[in-house]
């Protein structure tokens, strides 16, 4: 589905954002990309909607052109403020299919917002929303464009435990390609099976989530820890293996 | 702030129903033929239609002095100044502010921009006006917890030099501002914006936006006459 190869990009003002990253996702696999802060998650985030063009090769569902990829990926991106930005709810929901000219458009918002469980906030303001309820709407402009892959950036920052796992709950409904972009360890682990380590703009692990968590030294060395207390092996005796493609790893 | 909450639409009935597009033609006509006139019945007769939309859509005194007082006081003012033409002055002042302030009461923000477009204002102008109503309550509240931080740090400006510390708040909340609209541009571009404002669907012009409007056109006359 998503398949990097050597993507490099570095910003005007030379800090370097990706240095050679090597991936590819699997159709129907949900895989959390972690990393501290400044390691180039976002930058990759943006490289896989084409609005940021680096050298190397990207390529999602086979093509990279800047119009199909918005259509094939979805981006919900961290600060819903900034998703947001229509002066209803559903109008909001609507820019994205409206902009793809799809003739279902009605359809696609109430099926959106019923997906997120925000339907009777169709008509309101998005500032009379608390923050859960824009991340989900969030989520929502970007599923009524029915994209093939999912990805998100940061999708609990700044929720309260309920609302986070509310939002996890929602997520866990969604059928399709994932990609969650985060430093949630925990959240990591509890949607996606397959992870990838991304340390400064380098693609450092990549395998099965649980295994790398369980992995302090290499959290440690990449500024990484899980919340203290928080108990793995409880999560490896209740995780229900899924069915899904195996991940094809490729590290650098 | 409070002031910027206390907006909105307030109750419904069959004016509030009505094609935005007739409310906002409708008392934008009332406010020009008052003001394009200096004589006392044509005021008089606008103040009468004004009084009339006002009681068939239910809005009471009580909101319309709390929201026009916030313009009509300074603009009172000032008029003062007018000596001789005061009368006139106030009078226009008062019914172009309770005309904005009925249909800011009867029609909500997002329904008058889309009534603004489809009445072919550029559409940039509207655009803007749609983002300032979007991001101006999370730039609100940005300014109030930077001053939260100023206050919690004991900034308590005396004398003017002090206030340069406002300045920096300025500062800081452009730049804020700006690297949020690049985000926003972003996430726009994300989800296809192709430099058209999409519109999700369009009100239908019925028979009670003409009567309303028709309701109207006795003004006209008075104005004419007048």
């Amino acid at each position: 589905m998503i398949d990097a190869r050597g993507l490099r990009f570095a910003y005007p003002n030379g800090v370097v954002g990706l240095d050679g990253v090597d991936l590819r996702v699997q159709e129907g696999e949900r895989v959390a990309v972690l990393g501290p802060n400044g390691a180039g998650k976002t930058t990759l985030m943006l490289h896989l909607n084409a609005l940021l063009k680096g050298t190397g090769e990207l390529t999602v569902a086979g093509t990279s052109d800047a119009k199909a990829l918005r259509a094939l990926v979805g981006l919900v991106f961290q600060d819903p403020d900034d998703q947001l930005f229509m002066p209803t709810v559903r109008e909001d929901v609507a820019f994205g299919p409206l902009n793809q000219r799809v003739p279902d458009v009605e359809a696609r918002v109430e099926k959106a917002l019923r997906a997120v469980r925000m339907r009777d906030f169709a008509d309101r303001a998005p500032h009379q929303l608390s923050l859960g309820q824009k991340r989900r709407v969030a989520i929502a402009t970007v599923l009524a464009m029915d994209p093939k892959v999912l990805v998100l950036d940061e999708p609990s920052a700044n929720l309260d435990p309920r609302t986070r796992r509310e939002l996890i709950e929602t997520l866990e409904t969604i059928d399709r390609t994932l990609l969650v972009v985060s430093h949630d360890l925990p959240l990591a682990a509890r949607l996606c099976e397959r992870s990838v380590l991304l340390s400064a703009g380098r693609v450092v692990a990549d395998g099965p989530t649980l295994e790398l968590l369980a992995d302090e030294p290499l959290l440690a060395a990449h500024d990484l820890e899980l919340p203290e207390g928080f108990d793995l092996t409880r999560l490896l005796r209740t995780a229900s293996p899924r069915s899904r493609p195996a991940a094809s790893a490729s590290g650098p | 702030m409070s002031s910027l909450r206390e907006s909105g639409v307030v109750g419904d009935s069959a004016i509030h129903r009505l094609d935005p597009r007739a409310k906002l033609v409708g008392l934008l006509a009332v406010t020009v033929i008052a003001v394009s006139s200096a004589a006392w019945p044509v005021h008089a007769a606008c103040a009468v239609a004004l009084l009339l939309v006002a009681a068939a859509a239910r809005i009471g005194p009580r909101v319309i002095v709390r929201r026009a007082r916030l313009i009509l006081l300074p603009v009172l003012l000032v008029a003062l100044f007018a000596r001789t033409a005061f009368p006139p002055v106030a009078a226009k002042a008062t019914i172009g502010t309770v005309s904005a302030v009925l249909l800011g009461a009867t029609t909500s923000f997002p329904d008058v921009l889309h009534a603004l477009e489809r009445l072919k204002v550029p559409r940039l102008l509207v655009l803007i006006a749609a983002f300032m109503y979007r991001y101006l309550f999370t730039i609100v509240d940005e300014v109030q917890r930077m001053r939260a931080a100023l206050t919690a740090r004991g900034y308590a400006p005396r004398h003017a030099l002090q206030v340069q510390a406002i300045g920096r708040v300025a500062t800081a909340l452009f730049l804020r501002t700006y690297e949020r609209a690049e985000r926003v541009h972003l996430a726009m571009l994300a989800r296809g914006f192709d430099e058209r404002m999409p519109r999700l669907h369009a009100p239908a012009f019925r028979r009670a936006d003409a009567l309303f409007l028709t309701a109207l056109a006795p003004l006209l006359a008075v104005r004419v006459v007048a």
